[in-house]
């Protein structure tokens, strides 16, 4: 591969993607799907947010207010709140795992953690399945916009997430300045000594660095670069979706647009074991708030939100109790994310948390089952069984089931 | 212990033999004849797989000549043992191991292992001609005893210890200064654990107090400090059972309390003091002290019944009375040895299990278990024989740090190829088997290890007129621009540097490569090109330094191919020098 590229790409320049992106937005949304998950890190109370309980002792500070769809939110979520006939809540996650690190593997991988094999995220197994059918696609199928979480596991590098910060700034991009016959010369030398050390007979990983090394070229070489630039969106457009999360967001929609089918956004600070509600009042729900809302809504205006399924969560929720600290802790057992787009039902609840919060009243839903409902809206095949390098067979999200409610 | 370190002598080796047969129950094996033996038709004889078993049995061998690195005396014979338990393994499980590594494969390994970087050309030049025996054991002698092994250490544990993103009002200058210390003076481990969970004091005075300090970033009942303290020095997880019993750990909700009280008397203190220019008030020391705190701690069960734990370790309680100084009293728990039970049936402290876990794990690739601090009933170690005996024997040997390495370095696992074929094709733990050291197995360098390996390759840091302090903070600074924080109340954080595609941008196109293909007067490519040798030669020295051995006759070729058809003669050197330290033989420690 490096050998063809030494003498291909580099000397026609990667200028066959002559599509401008809004002609490749057309194209997405005739058949291109996407998921845009927006990552809570830390575990947001869940329960001062889609799912409060007025009344208990566990109800904390904030009030529910009436949204556009046939449920009630936060009072700290208004922007939100008029759009949630496009977003459904399931208020009854249960997903045992309750420390950071196993939590946020097994949310994004349908897998625990488990010593003898490494499951990929979901944002690589879209990846694997989606990518092979975006020809036009030359940047990389998976990408998370302020760091990445969970990595491609037996998937393999070539679906690893490709990570960029909120204002979609790769660094080293360019070789800078270099004329492209050295850059040739460099990269032909470099595929002497990379295939002697492949074929040397140690295992994967020498191919799989040849492999990422490919894709890093392809990369530097494409228009598609464009995609990123995401300050050559209107200053209007820029200001409704806010700074940080907000233009991580808009990123994402650009990002999507070119055809990219797995996006993932991050955001941190969700851990909030002190001062919840100070913390939510000014800080992270406002910016939540403006983010989550302005892409729903640019996403519904350009007709990609049906293309589009957006999730919106952490590695798990917090506790209903109310700590000495005015914090919450760690909570699994119930709590709420939030699914819309794509085709799937907007402005439903599906599950319910008792009147505290912490008992889970009528069925109960586990990551599987979520990333389930994601690739049934995505045309992913759910009967998929991937065979890990050790021949084990994995199904494809663990073998959840699609949520039936939000299947309109 | 370095300067006194065994010698082995005639008087010695009764001491010796004593010492192995006392110590491992054994009278049927004699591990000194063993590393001692050169010839393969020596019949090896039988290692109980448990230290207390007596039965010998008969078994299969294997058609090899016995390994040695020409290490002498007791780590010679710590190093035999390994290797009749690793053999039998292999033999178990009917395999052939792959060939031991040559000279050039085993330096970088060892040297990016122990030190944290490639060995420098004159380095390499010089051992790929010695033709002594005990080379390779003289090497690690060396390696152990040098200023760069200390500076290595101490940048492992400080990373292990606070993180590669220092928590806010923690010292990393002060936790640097505290291993560094301990790495130097060697210290025996159980004192380096004790000091670390007993520290008190000024967070530069006393580095210690910052391992605590970054776990107690927030008022949370010193939660952290109990996950992380379990978790780093005695190799078990029990985050989770702060709220529920462990599912598959023996740990329960009340042992996880239990050990949480002992540190409920520490105490962050974050002075302030006013800057007299700004007459702002600004940060200044911080400090861990002890506070008064008697009585139990309260936690909540699942079914919010409130319950109580008193400081309590491995079944032994400590009095919970304003007289006592918990954290030392811990500190204790954790590190004591029972001397009789330690002989009688190999019984010692999880701290000792916790490292010897890690450093075979760092040296190996794969620990006993995966994680390497995930140990308990739930995970069975892969080798329970080996972790035994090395645990034992660290127990014994004082908890001599520099010793154990010596012992897995030594050893003929830590010394094979990386190459690997039919005859142990299912030793991959990369893809999920259980791995069996039949070949050693590829390891990504770190960040920390490719930036000292890149100066070291290139001189980078001598072209320019910088001084060391400021290369340590460019260093510094550079090394940051991996690290992802989850900012989760554990302070956990992950690295970029894995390998993917801005990695490998990086690489290609960032200032560091630049730099160190710059061909800047004093940089070692400069050196190279402007000799009057001739350009196999030339070509020989960029191969011998970035990836420790000579070129193939392919490579030569081609080599010479880019540098003729290149506008000048140092721009083909920066080309071929380029792909070489873009290489994956470069990146990976094979």
């Amino acid at each position: 591969m490096l050998r063809h590229l030494a003498t291909g790409a580099m000397t026609i320049p990667a200028l066959q993607f002559v599509n401008s992106l809004s002609a490749h937005a057309a194209d997405v949304k005739k058949n291109q799907k996407a998921c845009i998950l927006i990552w809570l890190g830390g575990g947001p109370p869940t329960i001062d947010m889609w799912d409060l309980k007025p009344g208990s002792k566990n109800g904390g500070e904030f009030s529910p207010i009436a949204t556009s769809g046939d449920m009630q939110i936060s009072e700290m979520l208004p922007k939100t709140a008029q759009h949630m006939q496009h977003l459904s809540l399931v208020r009854s996650m249960s997903t045992r795992e309750a420390d950071h690190g196993r939590g946020r593997y097994y949310l994004h991988t349908a897998y625990v953690p488990n010593p003898t094999v490494v499951h990929p995220t979901f944002g690589s197994v879209v990846s694997k399945e989606l990518a092979p059918l975006r020809d036009n696609l030359e940047i990389p199928a998976f990408i998370s916009v302020g760091g990445s979480n969970e990595g491609p596991g037996f998937l393999g590098m070539a679906h690893a997430p490709f990570n960029v910060d909120s204002s979609g700034r790769i660094r080293n991009s360019a070789a800078g300045g270099l004329p492209g016959s050295r850059l040739d010369n460099r990269l032909a030398m470099l595929n002497v000594v990379e295939s002697g050390f492949i074929r040397s007979g140690r295992g994967g990983l020498p191919q799989d660095h040849a492999d990422v090394y490919d894709s890093a070229v392809n990369l530097m070489t494409s228009a598609q670069l464009e995609a990123f630039r995401v300050e050559k969106e209107p200053a209007q457009l820029r200001e409704a979706y806010g700074n940080n999360l907000g233009r991580s967001c808009l990123l994402a929609r650009r990002l999507v647009e070119a055809g990219v089918p797995f996006v993932e956004v991050n955001s941190g600070g969700w851990d909030l074991h002190q001062n919840v509600f100070g913390s939510l009042r000014n800080q992270r729900l406002p910016m939540l708030d403006q983010a989550l809302s302005a892409l729903t809504a640019d996403l519904a205006d350009r007709g990609l939100l049906e293309h589009t399924v957006v999730v919106c969560m952490g590695e798990f929720g917090r506790t209903p109790r109310i700590n000495q600290n005015v914090g919450r802790d760690h909570w699994a057992a119930s709590w709420t994310a939030v699914i819309g787009g794509g085709g799937l039902a907007g402005g439903l609840t599906v599950g319910a948390t008792d009147k505290d919060g912490v008992g889970i009243d009528g069925p109960s839903f586990l990551p599987g089952d979520l990333w389930a409902t994601v690739a049934k809206a995505l045309g992913i095949p759910l009967d998929i069984v991937y065979e890990t390098k050790r021949k084990r067979p994995m199904k494809i999200a663990n073998g959840g089931k699609p949520i039936a409610e939000l299947l309109a | 212990m370095n300067g006194n370190r065994f010698r082995p002598g005639s008087c010695a080796l009764s001491r010796l033999l004593l010492f192995v047969t006392v110590s491992c129950g054994l009278a049927l094996a004699d591990p000194i004849a063993a590393a001692e033996r050169k010839s393969s038709k020596e019949k090896t004889k039988s290692f109980p797989s448990k230290p207390d078993s007596s039965t010998q049995q008969s078994k299969p061998t294997l058609k090899r000549k016995l390994f040695s690195t020409g290490a002498e005396g007791e780590t010679a014979a710590m190093a035999a043992q390994i290797n009749e338990l690793i053999r039998q393994s292999w033999v178990d499980n009917g395999i052939q191991p792959t060939a031991v590594a040559d000279d050039a494969e085993w330096l970088r390994r060892v040297y990016l292992d122990l030190v944290g970087h490639i060995p420098s050309l004159k380095v390499a030049q010089k051992f790929l001609y010695d033709r002594k025996k005990n080379k390779r054991a003289a090497l690690i002698d060396e390696l152990i005893g040098s200023e760069d092994f200390i500076r290595n250490w101490t940048t492992i544990w400080t990373n292990l210890s606070i993180g590669r993103q220092t928590p806010r009002r923690t010292s990393r200058k002060g936790m640097e200064s505290f291993y560094r210390d301990a790495f130097s003076e060697n210290r025996p481990w159980n004192k380096v654990v004790a000091d670390i969970i007993s520290a008190e004091g000024h967070y530069e005075e006393n580095g210690a107090v910052n391992f605590l300090l970054a776990q107690m970033t927030m008022a949370d009942e010193a939660v952290q400090a109990t996950a992380k303290t379990t978790r780093l020095f005695l190799g078990v997880q029990v985050q989770c059972t702060q709220c529920h019993n462990h599912p598959f750990n023996k740990w329960k909700q009340n042992q996880f309390w239990e050990f949480n009280s002992f540190f409920r008397q520490a105490r962050r203190i974050d002075h302030r003091k006013v800057d007299p220019d700004t007459g702002r008030r600004v940060d200044d020391y911080s400090e861990l002290v002890d506070r008064d705190f008697e009585g139990p701690v309260y936690f909540e069960k699942r079914s919010g019944l409130m319950q109580v734990a008193y400081p309590k370790f491995q079944g032994t309680d400590v009095d919970p009375g304003p007289e006592t100084n918990r954290r030392a009293e811990l500190a204790r728990l954790v590190t004591t040895v029972d001397e009789d039970r330690l002989r009688s049936d190999g019984a010692r402290p999880m701290i000792a299990d916790a490292l010897v876990n890690r450093l075979w794990g760092h040296f190996l690739g794969y620990g006993f278990t995966r994680p390497v601090d995930d140990m308990g009933p739930h995970q069975p170690p892969s080798h329970p024989e080996v972790l035994d005996l090395l645990a034992i024997e660290f127990t014994k040997h004082n908890f001599d740090v520099r010793e154990l390495m010596r012992w897995i370095v030594n050893s003929e696992a830590y010394n094979l190829s990386s190459r690997f074929g039919k005859k142990n094709a299912i030793d991959n733990p990369a893809i999920g088997e259980m791995p069996l050291f039949s070949h050693v197995y590829l390891k990504q360098m770190n960040a920390e290890q490719l930036f000292d390996s890149l100066l070291l390759a290139t001189n980078a840091h001598k072209a320019g007129a910088a001084d060391l302090k400021s290369s340590q903070q460019q260093r510094q600074r550079w090394l940051q621009q991996f690290v992802r924080a989850f900012e989760t109340d554990e302070n956990d954080e992950a690295t970029t540097f894995n390998g993917s595609i801005p990695q490998a941008m990086m690489m290609m196109n960032g200032e560091l490569m630049k730099a160190a293909i710059s061909g800047e007067k004093g940089s070692f490519l400069h050196k190279v090109v402007s000799d009057s040798e001739n350009d196999s030669k030339k070509i020989r020295k960029l191969y011998l330094t970035a990836l420790g051995r000579r070129p193939t006759g392919r490579e030569t070729k081609a080599a010479l191919k880019l540098i003729k058809s290149s506008p000048n003669a140092m721009a083909g050197y920066q080309d071929l020098y380029w792909a070489l330290l873009n290489s994956n033989e470069f990146i990976l420690i094979h």
